[in-house]
């Protein structure tokens, strides 16, 4: 038999069947394989979806917050009995009866009755005292007249306005019946609306949800990072130069670079480890300061840094610096006049990355005591403060139901300002990127 | 304020020295600049830095050593019983000192004593300012005046400043190095402190930890138990939960990203998961603690399990929902490495696109993804604020993902935050435990970089 015919005994038809249907649950397990991978694209953006929404969807209404309109009679015999007028009598003087009187001529039925007082003055926040000192303190002649004024609302109130809490009076609920009747009477008489936050955004930490804001975290997180940016833009930058254009090929080359990989790769915890017994413990710098923080942050960000400002080094062509040297100027002359320029904006899109990442860092603040309750905004970098992601955290620890709100507040505060960062960082990758 | 206003001084000063060495440099060349050995403003920055350096040494070195010798002043000046104290109530009182000092006000001082110690650290600081304050901008006049001296055609001005230049640039490079020993010391001194108290062995080997000191010696479990290995198992464990949600995400989307996306999806669908990497894991930890908890546990409820609402499931859900970014990215920078050649080969031969990257693309690149994978279990394992938020506080030895379970990264933050006593083993316990935690990660990052490298230099 030869061969030809050995092949001629097996039908070609019976290959072509076999190798057909083979084909077929091979082609399936392509279309298999690329749906696998659709699918893994879409979970992982569904859960970006969830979790935006869950946190916009949970905190847009914190920027908007219940008022209720006073109408305060500020009577001298009790702001002022004696008649002095001087400060201390007038930052000190009974502003709760001011605002429990106003509360009551509102709703006589109050009366002197003690359970309903209490409830009555439950709606009101404890801010709304502040508001009428504040007023008398600005212009002591108002003593005596009769002032209109918007008050914040307490939490419940405004918790249940914005739809956050049940109007269940049983099981646990919040409000007697005759809360909700008086807080219906006052939105539809229009004296409890709700007005700009602006709470949220000019005041310090408080225990109070509806007086809580996030000025001083702003503010400590602004301390931290021109501390940061500061130290990480001369120190990264010039590491870069130093390690592309002018290090020699040898060990000690490679130990910083080695170095540079593994911090970069290090848990920030870890830094915030360093800063306590560094920065703290050793050098005895104040605790839950700005400025250490921003340093400790600077470990975090000089990485992300040094690599990017490397990389765009790199992309800078070599004729460049061959041309600058033959036209006679010196290395650094070269590197600063040419080089550094055009790498510049790859260098400032890296910084930008990095400020980002320290932006959104807490955990090495928390080691270095950033977390305290602190309700004064700090007025220098060495003043106690938090940051905006640590007075996240602080805030998702707290039981009461209103920070769950100013919690995902505060989450999309932080997340706009490091959404403004990238987008800057990719309008200045987009506006200078260079092909050679 | 004070101090900032100093170094604008210096600032200005250093300024000033630019602008006259620089004139200085012209009018001793006379008509003709070229007779000057480097361009005239290069002299201007020679005086300033001769303004400037020394200056600033100055400040440096007396800031550092400025609160030891203030420190020792006061305690010096202090009546004998006060100083015959014991040592930490002693370090108490001068921490008293220091905090009134700086205030200026004195009404809250425990004792008399006190406040006139707070009184004197008040007047020795300032006196201590002014004086460093006068010392250092005479010596910035002296610096600039003898920089001025020295300019002279012949001065090699640029050789000096860039001299000077390439100091910094060097010294910059190595702050790196400086951090990884800072980190290595800080870490390693407090560890041996505690290592000194409760035996290394018991800390890694033992099954028990509560590090709750009791107050009286005759308290319930007074010593305090270091055993690691339920922080250790916790943070496996978390890991592992995050690692088995994010590496099946992450790799099929790379690899759907690489091999066949078109570049408009791509162009979407990237900066999407990007955004997922830049968001900060404090949102991450209140996503879990807010949503994911619940929901798992509401779930648990329809189907009878009983799930903690601090279950390890809810953190490493959430956690391998972080990592996917980070593992995507990598295994696609090393997926694109791979050269062309092997996919014409395979298709060459008749395979379809899934069979060769089944079968051809992911052996080559397997190296770049197993370091990838290190990387991310590295990160995980470190990661802080997920499982501080999310994760339980007490110490259970459980492999059930639906209990809570503790980490070691949630032991340092839980032992470090309010008060410390670094003579205490509850605190110093946190350093060793980051001893640990730095250790692992180091070794898994040396490995996956190491990993990376070699599979690079494979195919560049």
């Amino acid at each position: 038999m030869t061969d030809t015919e050995m092949v001629q005994a097996v039908p070609l038809s019976a290959i072509a069947e076999k190798v057909g249907a083979h084909l077929k649950s091979r082609h399936a397990a392509e279309r298999r394989f690329q749906t696998y991978g659709i699918v893994s694209i879409i979970a992982a953006i569904t859960f970006l979806v969830v979790l935006l929404t869950s946190i916009i969807s949970r905190g847009y209404t914190a920027f908007v917050q219940s008022e209720l309109q006073l109408t305060v009679s500020l009577d001298a015999s009790v702001i002022d009995p004696d008649g002095t007028r001087s400060k201390e009598a007038l930052s000190s003087a009974d502003y709760t009866a001011l605002v429990r009187a106003a509360m009551t001529t509102l709703f006589p039925e109050v009366g002197e009755n003690r359970a309903a007082r209490r409830e009555v003055m439950a709606l009101v926040s404890s801010g709304a005292e502040e508001e009428v000192r504040k007023l008398v303190m600005n212009d002591p002649s108002m003593i005596g007249q009769t002032k209109t004024l918007w008050v914040p609302a307490s939490a419940p109130v405004d918790q249940l306005i914005k739809g956050h809490m049940s109007r269940d009076t049983a099981n646990g609920g919040q409000f007697s019946d005759r809360q909700l009747g008086w807080i219906d009477v006052m939105s539809a008489k229009g004296l409890l609306k709700t007005h700009f936050n602006k709470w949220l955004w000019t005041q310090g930490d408080s225990r109070q949800p509806e007086l809580a804001g996030l000025w001083g975290a702003v503010v400590g997180s602004f301390y931290s990072l021109v501390v940061t940016l500061l130290l990480s833009f001369p120190l990264g930058v010039a590491t870069a130069i130093y390690l592309e254009e002018f290090a020699p090929q040898n060990r000690w080359t490679d130990l910083i670079e080695v170095n540079i990989n593994n911090l970069a790769a290090v848990p920030s915890i870890v830094f915030g480890l360093l800063g306590l017994e560094m920065f703290l413990n050793v050098f005895g710098l104040p605790r839950s300061a700005p400025f250490v923080g921003g340093l400790a942050l600077t470990l975090v960000s000089l990485p992300t840094i040094i690599i990017a400002s490397r990389v765009a080094l790199k992309a800078v062509p070599p004729w460049i610096r061959e041309a600058g040297l033959g036209l006679g100027a010196s290395r650094l002359q070269m590197v600063m006049h040419h080089v550094l320029p055009l790498a510049m904006p790859g260098i400032l899109t890296g910084t930008i990355i990095g400020m980002a990442r320290a932006i959104g860092e807490s955990a090495p603040l928390l080691m270095i005591g950033m977390v305290a309750f602190i309700v004064d905004i700090p007025a220098t970098p060495m003043d106690p403060s938090t940051a905006l992601p640590v007075q996240i955290y602080l805030w998702a620890a707290s039981p009461e139901r209103a920070f769950v709100e100013r919690t995902s507040a505060a989450i999309i505060v932080l997340l706009l300002f490091l959404a403004i960062m990238n987008a800057g960082a990719i309008y200045l990758r987009k506006k200078f990127e260079r092909r050679w | 304020m004070q101090f900032l206003t100093l170094l604008v001084v210096l600032l200005l000063l250093t300024m000033i020295g630019f602008r006259l060495g620089r004139s200085r440099a012209v009018q001793v060349a006379g008509p003709k600049t070229s007779v000057l050995h480097s361009l005239p403003h290069y002299y201007g920055y020679y005086v300033a830095l001769w303004c400037g350096i020394p200056a600033l040494a100055l400040i440096a070195l007396w800031l550092s050593c400025e609160s030891t010798i203030l420190h020792s002043l006061v305690v010096d000046s202090l009546p004998a019983e006060a100083r015959s104290m014991a040592p930490e109530r002693l370090a108490l009182m001068m921490n008293e000192v220091r905090n009134l000092g700086a205030t200026g006000d004195y009404s809250h001082a425990s004792d008399s004593v006190t406040a006139a110690a707070a009184e004197q650290y008040r007047n020795l600081r300032s006196i201590s300012f002014a004086a460093m304050a006068v010392l250092s901008l005479v010596l910035a006049l002296v610096g600039g005046l003898l920089g001025l001296r020295f300019i002279h055609p012949n001065l090699r001005a640029r050789n000096r400043v860039e001299a000077a230049v390439k100091v910094f640039l060097i010294a910059s490079s190595t702050v790196a190095i400086f951090t990884t020993l800072g980190i290595v010391m800080s870490l390693l001194f407090e560890s041996l402190r505690f290592f000194s108290m409760v035996p290394i062995t018991d800390f890694l080997f033992g099954l028990d930890w509560s590090p709750q000191m009791a107050m009286r010696t005759d308290q319930v479990g007074s010593s305090g138990a270091f055993g690691a290995v339920p922080l250790f198992a916790g943070t496996l464990l978390i890991s592992l939960i995050a690692m088995i949600v994010a590496t099946p995400i992450g790799l099929l989307s790379a690899i759907y990203m690489a091999e066949y996306a078109h570049p408009k999806f791509r162009s979407v669908a990237k900066p999407l998961l990007e955004v997922l990497a830049g968001i900060p894991t404090v949102v991450y930890g209140f996503f879990a603690v807010l949503t994911v908890a619940p929901f798992l546990r509401e779930t648990g409820a329809m189907l009878g399990l009983s799930i903690a609402s601090e279950s390890a499931m809810a953190t490493g859900i959430v956690m391998g929902i972080m990592i996917i970014p980070f593992i995507s990215s990598l295994s696609d920078d090393v997926l694109t490495a791979v050269p062309d050649s092997l996919r014409q080969g395979a298709y060459g031969l008749g395979a379809t696109r899934s069979e060769t990257i089944k079968q051809v693309i992911i052996p080559a690149a397997l190296p770049g993804i197993i370091g990838g994978l290190l990387l991310a279990v590295s990160r995980a394992i470190g990661e802080t604020m997920i499982v501080v938020m999310a994760a339980g506080l007490s110490a259970h030895l459980t492999a059930n993902p639906f209990e809570a379970v503790t980490t070691v990264t949630v032991q340092i933050v839980t032992l470090l935050v309010g008060d410390q006593e670094f003579d205490s083993p509850k605190t110093l316990s946190a350093f060793a435990l980051g001893l640990v935690l730095f250790v692992v990660t180091l070794v898994l990052n040396v490995v996956a970089l190491h990993v990376v490298r070699k599979y690079r230099e494979k195919y560049d």
